[in-house]
């Protein structure tokens, strides 16, 4: 593949929050597909919005280095306290972010490709309706990471999403496709709808943990405080999750729910404690 | 007030036959006069352009309850989906299949229409139905409500009293500021009430023992007897389901002997909407094919019956229909989110969104029967463009539906995109029908024949001097028709120019004004009947959760009503 | 010679009771008597003649006091509140007409505000549930005429809505239910014993927080599952016994409230009850429905879902398209998290409803109330607008709780001089329209259309 020899030189702007708004910013063009052919100063009058108030980016962030040929070949690094900065590599299909600080709503939401890296926390709706790229939060995620949005049925389609600490609730709702692994805990409602797709939660789960699943996987390394009556327990597997091997007990459900045939077979939602 | 000339297009009006003539249109004070009429008008230059009457939808779910809860259950169906509002707007214009009541005024203007007949009002809630018409700009709108499931109805007919069931109609026409005689799934919506259907037209009602057949003879019976603008307006038993054509032909022939009184030139005693659902063979999804062949050489050779077509466009939709066990019988086949609504004493809806894909093979065989429908008529006057929005697809289609009857190669580049083709072409007619429908058969679909079957083709679908001044001028000309298809869906898509009562709303695409609309009622003079009004007030008193009084719609709720007297008391 | 209004439609709860009878006095100023209308209803017609009102808008004075200001004074300064804000709130819509709602959402587009209403604090995970797995409902004429099982989970209309069980769902004699309570079936569940639960054939005293599980269970098991011995409190049995009721019922209906709306869970609560209706329709006929809070808090619903497409939470700040993402664009969020710099507080009472948190922070910008009455919200304004009592002064639709469009009568007269929240709102755009007509004429650049932004 000659593609993958080219090495590719890749830009880096760096946008540092230097004149906070007064209520927040929606950061909706902060993304390496809009910042990708542009120079610095092209970059600084994109529209960013506070509230009705639609103004250049620039006039909120210092804006430092130009955007690379393509979004893949453009790296974004936001300093500053982007605590209130929302929507950052929203629809993002290429490129890299990296969020030195925490980071408000929808960050990576709708991803199609690439990579965004938190070091600290976000807010709520991260990798919402997310299908593809990989987003890394070293922090606690607020809720709804990797849901679908309002009354969308095809949930999360694919990609990897890993919070390192704990998330809120309605992890994963509607989920069709992906991973999402949270290292700490999870508040109620891990894949609520699911109908594929992988969730691990590595600490414990407070309930309803697959409720409605139709399809899909769930891992959970703790304690289920409030077990679902819709999922039985069928024996227990050795299985290699994120690169190591451990015991589980496996369960199928949720009883309660539809599911479809195939081969003659019925399809449960797997879930997974481990032993 | 002012006066326009169109000059120089190309007009086509089936109602006074003209067949692209090249001509003017006099407008003077909001209605088409004789050119030698003006003294000093504003002109619009037309020449090399395709001029018609503004277009009349006989069939489409716009305003009301089961509108609006596919509007409310869908946030998925605006975001990302959405068009940014136009400068030239007043308002935002949300949504894509079920769009809002602003963005469905904006679009009908665009594509150059001007009359939208809501196709089902549940009686109990026509002050929401006005509601919503007040909030729907620009084109004027009528509303038929549902009478096929309604209990003052079933018990009427059961004892063949014609008489009283039409003072009933009357009265409930008067109630609702409706327009006509709806009829969906006659006998079927009620037996919902208790989870059940009747799925063909002899299966009796439960508890009150009448059989859909003579439902809908009763309100064919019920309309002449009246003398209404339009007919008894059916949709058939069974819809949807693989082999329902016998069914559609057994509720055609119950159309058979009657003929139609009226002083509104209509010529039809039934109008079947959607017909594309109710043509299937086969009697699985697995052996489903198209069927409209035997169905058009039906409604060919009996000119009491007018259709529309009901066209799949293969989109992500929102299905909705008083039909209520049909969508309980959807939401099992797609899994899919399911809202239902059973009124009291009247009838149900549901409404669940729906993927006809290219890629399923009983969608590609429901376009194709869709277009059959309209290439195997043979009158085009009673043959009418319709997806029933939103559910076979959303209105906004049209366009790209007249361009499919317009040509071959139109048809041919959609179906390459198909899964089965094969399949598809085995099951159905569609790929060996060269016919590509004129301008003429457009105009005849899409305005002349509508409002001629509504009943209304004095005042819409026509330029004969005293109607009213809707006028549509397309950028299309036909003695140098484009050879990309793509070119005539968006000449359709966007008019060059509407005029609309009078005003100048549309230009070169863009809403450039906002005139008041209407709202189209018939009101029914019958003789006094005792019973009938006897009869309404113990249901009102026992069994309805609203009060006689709060039923009919206030005055004050009805906005700039334009009556269409009918005397049926001598 | 006094006067009797008949066929009232009651401005108290969603049950909308349209059958209430009102005397008036001769000279047309005062409200006698109240008949057919539950003790809370009858209050809200005496209370409109039976005190003082405010009769003229207040504003707040820099010592802290109210003046009275003309009602064109207190237009003139709720349009510049509006037009100066970044990101206003428009919140209430519990008591008013729909008329009114539409006007206010006319404003909201023209002012680049979030509108929201009280179903945000209230029955908007109704909504949510909607949102994700639909609503297979009905009229409520259709369970007086048909219904022979009643479940009300989490709800208690003995106290919440007096009439809803004489009206609708227990006692009435309906078409196929001649019979009245006889013919039917009461099912109560709740984690208290309330006066609902008193007329319950079958009570199920489920642990708090925990219906969703329960669901679970009657899902389960009406698909042919086993269960454990208890779930949530309710042992295997009863909900074998319960679920086998439920699957012979010729016509069932759920009614459901704030026990399912506020506990942990919320939406999924609703939902999964959503799914186990979609269950029982394989079986029997089965309806859900929301115990709808005000007169006509259906309506707001209904009204900017036909205009935007979105029941509540509307951002309507890029004024070309709107957005709704309740837990962002909700009314508390916004608050708490201290997203917007303006608020209108209209038929409502937020000043009482809201966190403590939520209102320091509203409180920090301009506050302004439309309300007939003196309230908590009223009292720490910046401005408040005194309107007539829609259903005793000002007539309209409102929506039932089973979105049935019932059209309000006018009793009386609001206090002289006195206006409704429509006309409000219609002044206030009229005013708006002003001031961007001033920026056009001063700034014609700043003002010319928006372009296409980026993504959303």
């Amino acid at each position: 593949m000659q593609h993958n020899e080219v090495i590719r030189s890749m830009k880096t702007v760096t946008l540092t929050l230097t004149n906070p708004s007064e209520l927040l910013l929606e950061g909706q063009s902060i993304t390496p597909d809009n910042f990708a052919g542009k120079k610095a100063a092209e970059i600084a009058t994109l529209d960013v919005w506070e509230g009705k108030q639609k103004g250049p980016l620039g006039k909120y962030f210092t804006v430092a280095g130009d955007g690379g040929a393509t979004a893949a070949d453009t790296r974004i690094i936001l300093r500053g306290d982007c605590t209130r900065v929302k929507r950052i590599g929203q629809q993002m299909t290429a490129g890299e972010i990296i969020i030195e600080g925490n980071a408000d709503m929808y960050i990576g939401g709708w991803m199609k490709g690439g990579k965004i890296h938190v070091k600290g926390n976000v807010d709520s709706f991260c990798g919402i309706g997310m299908e593809g790229g990989e987003l890394i939060v070293d922090g606690n995620a607020k809720h709804h990471v990797g849901a679908s949005p309002r009354g969308e049925w095809r949930g999360m389609k694919g990609g990897l999403i890993r919070v390192a600490g704990s998330v809120g609730n309605d992890t994963a709702t509607f989920i069709n496709g992906g991973t999402i692994i949270i290292g700490g805990d999870a508040d109620i409602h891990v894949s609520t709808h699911g109908e594929g797709g992988t969730v691990v939660i590595k600490g414990d789960a407070r309930g309803r943990v697959g409720g409605q699943m139709v399809k899909g996987d769930i891992y959970v390394y703790g304690t289920i405080e409030n077990p679902l009556p819709g999922f039985k327990m069928v024996g227990e597997v050795e299985q290699e999750v994120d690169g190591e091997t451990a015991l589980f007990a496996h369960y199928i459900g949720d009883l309660g729910e539809r599911h479809p045939i195939s081969r003659g077979k019925t399809v449960y939602a797997n879930l997974y404690t481990r032993i | 007030m002012s006066e326009l000339l169109i000059k120089n297009g190309f007009v086509f009006d089936p109602l006074q036959g003209i067949k692209g003539d090249r001509m003017d249109i006099g407008i003077k004070d909001g209605k088409i006069v004789e050119t030698s009429a003006l003294e000093n008008p504003k002109t619009i230059d037309a020449a090399g352009m395709t001029v018609m009457a503004g277009g009349v939808d006989i069939h489409s779910h716009v305003v009301g309850p089961k509108v609006n809860i596919g509007r409310l259950f869908r946030p998925e169906d605006k975001l990302f989906k959405s068009p940014h509002k136009s400068p030239t707007c007043s308002r935002m214009e949300m949504g894509s299949s079920v769009p809002s009541t602003f963005k469905t005024g904006y679009d009908y203007a665009r594509m150059g229409y001007v009359f939208v007949n809501e196709a089902a009002m549940p009686p109990l809630h026509s002050p929401h139905v006005h509601e919503e018409i007040r909030d729907t700009p620009i084109i004027d709108n009528a509303a038929m409500p549902v009478f096929g499931n309604n209990w003052f109805t079933l018990e009427y007919l059961k004892n063949n009293e014609i008489e009283n069931n039409a003072a009933y109609t009357a009265w409930l026409l008067r109630a609702t500021r409706g327009f006509g005689i709806k009829v969906v799934n006659p006998g079927g919506s009620e037996a919902w009430g208790w989870g059940l259907n009747c799925v063909h037209i002899h299966d009796p009602v439960p508890y009150f023992d009448i059989t859909p057949a003579r439902i809908i003879k009763g309100l064919i019976e019920t309309n002449e007897h009246l003398g209404l603008p339009h007919s008894m307006h059916l949709h058939c038993n069974n819809l949807g389901n693989p082999g329902n054509y016998t069914d559609t032909l057994e509720s055609l022939r119950l159309a058979e002997g009657y003929t139609p009184k009226n002083n509104f030139g209509r010529e039809q005693v039934m109008h079947v909407t959607h017909l594309q659902f109710h043509a299937y063979g086969g009697d699985s999804w697995g052996n489903v094919e198209s069927r409209s062949k035997d169905i058009m050489d039906y409604v060919n050779a009996h000119d009491n019956i007018t259709v529309d077509m009901g066209q799949v466009t293969l989109d992500e939709t929102t299905t909705m229909t008083a039909d209520g066990p049909f969508e309980h019988h959807l939401r099992a086949l797609n899994n899919l989110k399911w809202a239902n609504v059973d009124v009291e004493l009247e009838t149900a809806a549901g409404v669940v969104p729906y993927i006809y894909s290219p890629k399923v093979k009983v969608c590609t065989i429901q376009w194709a029967v869709g277009l059959e429908l309209a290439l195997f008529s043979k009158d085009l006057m009673r043959t009418f463009v319709t997806t029933d929005h939103p559910n076979a697809g959303p209105f906004t289609r049209y366009p790209q539906v007249i361009t499919w009857l317009m040509s071959r190669a139109a048809r041919d580049e959609t179906m390459k995109t198909f899964k089965w083709l094969d399949r598809t072409i085995e099951s159905t007619s569609i790929d060996s029908i060269d016919r590509e429908l004129t301008l003429y058969e457009i105009a005849q679909m899409t305005r002349a024949g509508p409002a001629k079957a509504l009943g209304i083709s004095n005042i819409y679908g026509g330029l004969a001097p005293g109607m009213d001044a809707d006028v549509a001028v397309y950028p299309l000309n036909p003695e140098d028709m484009p050879s990309d298809p793509a070119a005539i869906e968006k000449a359709f898509a966007r008019c060059a120019w509407l005029v609309k009562d009078g005003v100048v709303t549309v230009k070169d695409g863009e809403i450039v004004a906002e005139p008041a609309k209407r709202t189209i009622w018939v009101d029914v003079k019958v003789p006094d009947n005792a019973q009938v009004q006897r009869d309404i007030y113990e249901h009102f008193l026992r069994h309805y959760s609203v009060k006689l009084d709060n039923y009919s719609l206030f005055e004050e709720h009805l906005h700039n009503p334009r009556v269409i007297e009918v005397n049926a008391a001598q | 010679m006094s006067k009797k209004v008949e066929n009232v439609g009651c401005p108290y709860c969603g049950v909308c009771c349209d059958d209430l009878v009102v005397t008036v006095s001769d000279d047309g100023k005062k409200i006698l008597e109240v008949e057919n209308a539950c003790a809370i209803g009858n209050q809200i017609f005496h209370h409109a003649t039976g005190g003082e009102r405010v009769r003229l808008p207040r504003l707040r004075q820099p010592d802290g006091t109210y003046k009275d200001i003309s009602y064109d004074e207190a237009i003139d300064y709720a349009a510049n509140v509006l037009y100066k804000a970044k990101k206003p709130l428009i919140y209430g819509f519990g008591s008013t007409n729909c008329e009114g709602m539409a006007a206010a959402a006319k404003v909201a587009e023209k002012a680049g505000a979030v509108l929201d209403n009280c179903a945000s604090i209230c029955h908007g995970s109704s909504f949510l549930a909607m949102f994700d797995n639909g609503y297979p409902s009905c009229t409520l004429g259709e369970t007086k005429n048909r219904a022979d099982v009643i479940v009300y989970w989490g709800a208690n209309p003995a106290h919440a809505h007096p009439r809803h069980m004489s009206r609708y769902s227990i006692f009435p004699r309906g078409f196929f239910t001649g019979k009245g309570h006889k013919s039917r079936k009461i099912i109560v569940v709740d984690p208290r014993h309330t006066d609902t639960a008193q007329v319950a054939d079958i009570y199920l005293q489920v642990q708090q927080g925990h219906d969703y599980e329960l669901f679970d269970a009657f899902r389960a098991v009406v698909r042919g599952h086993e269960i454990p011995d208890v779930v949530a409190g309710i042992r295997r049995e009863q909900i074998v016994e319960v679920a086998d009721i439920l699957k012979k019922a010729r016509f069932g209906t759920i009614f459901y409230g704030m026990g399912l709306c506020h506990s942990d869970g919320r939406n999924h609560n609703v939902d999964i009850a959503i799914s186990l209706t979609r269950d029982l329709n394989d079986f029997t006929k089965w309806t859900i429905m929301a115990m709808r809070g005000h007169y006509n808090i259906t309506g707001p619903g209904a009204v900017w879902s036909w205009q935007y497409g979105y029941p509540y939470c509307l951002d309507l700040t890029k004024r070309d398209i709107a957005h709704m993402n309740p837990g962002e664009t909700s009314s508390i969020d916004l608050a708490m998290r201290d997203e917007v710099d303006a608020f209108i507080n209209i038929g409502t009472d937020a000043g009482a409803h809201f966190p403590i948190d939520a209102v320091k922070h509203l409180r920090k910008h301009p506050w302004i109330t439309i309300d007939p009455n003196i309230c908590m919200a009223s009292e720490i304004s910046d401005l408040h607008i005194p309107v007539g009592i829609v259903g005793v002064e000002v007539p309209g639709i409102v929506y039932r709780m089973d979105n049935v469009p019932i059209q309000y009568r006018k009793v009386i007269d609001p206090p002289e001089g006195v206006i409704s929240d429509e006309e409000v709102f219609e002044r206030i755009h009229k005013r708006l329209c002003e001031l961007e007509a001033e920026e056009v004429a001063k700034e014609p650049v700043k003002a010319a259309p928006e372009g296409v932004r980026v993504g959303e």
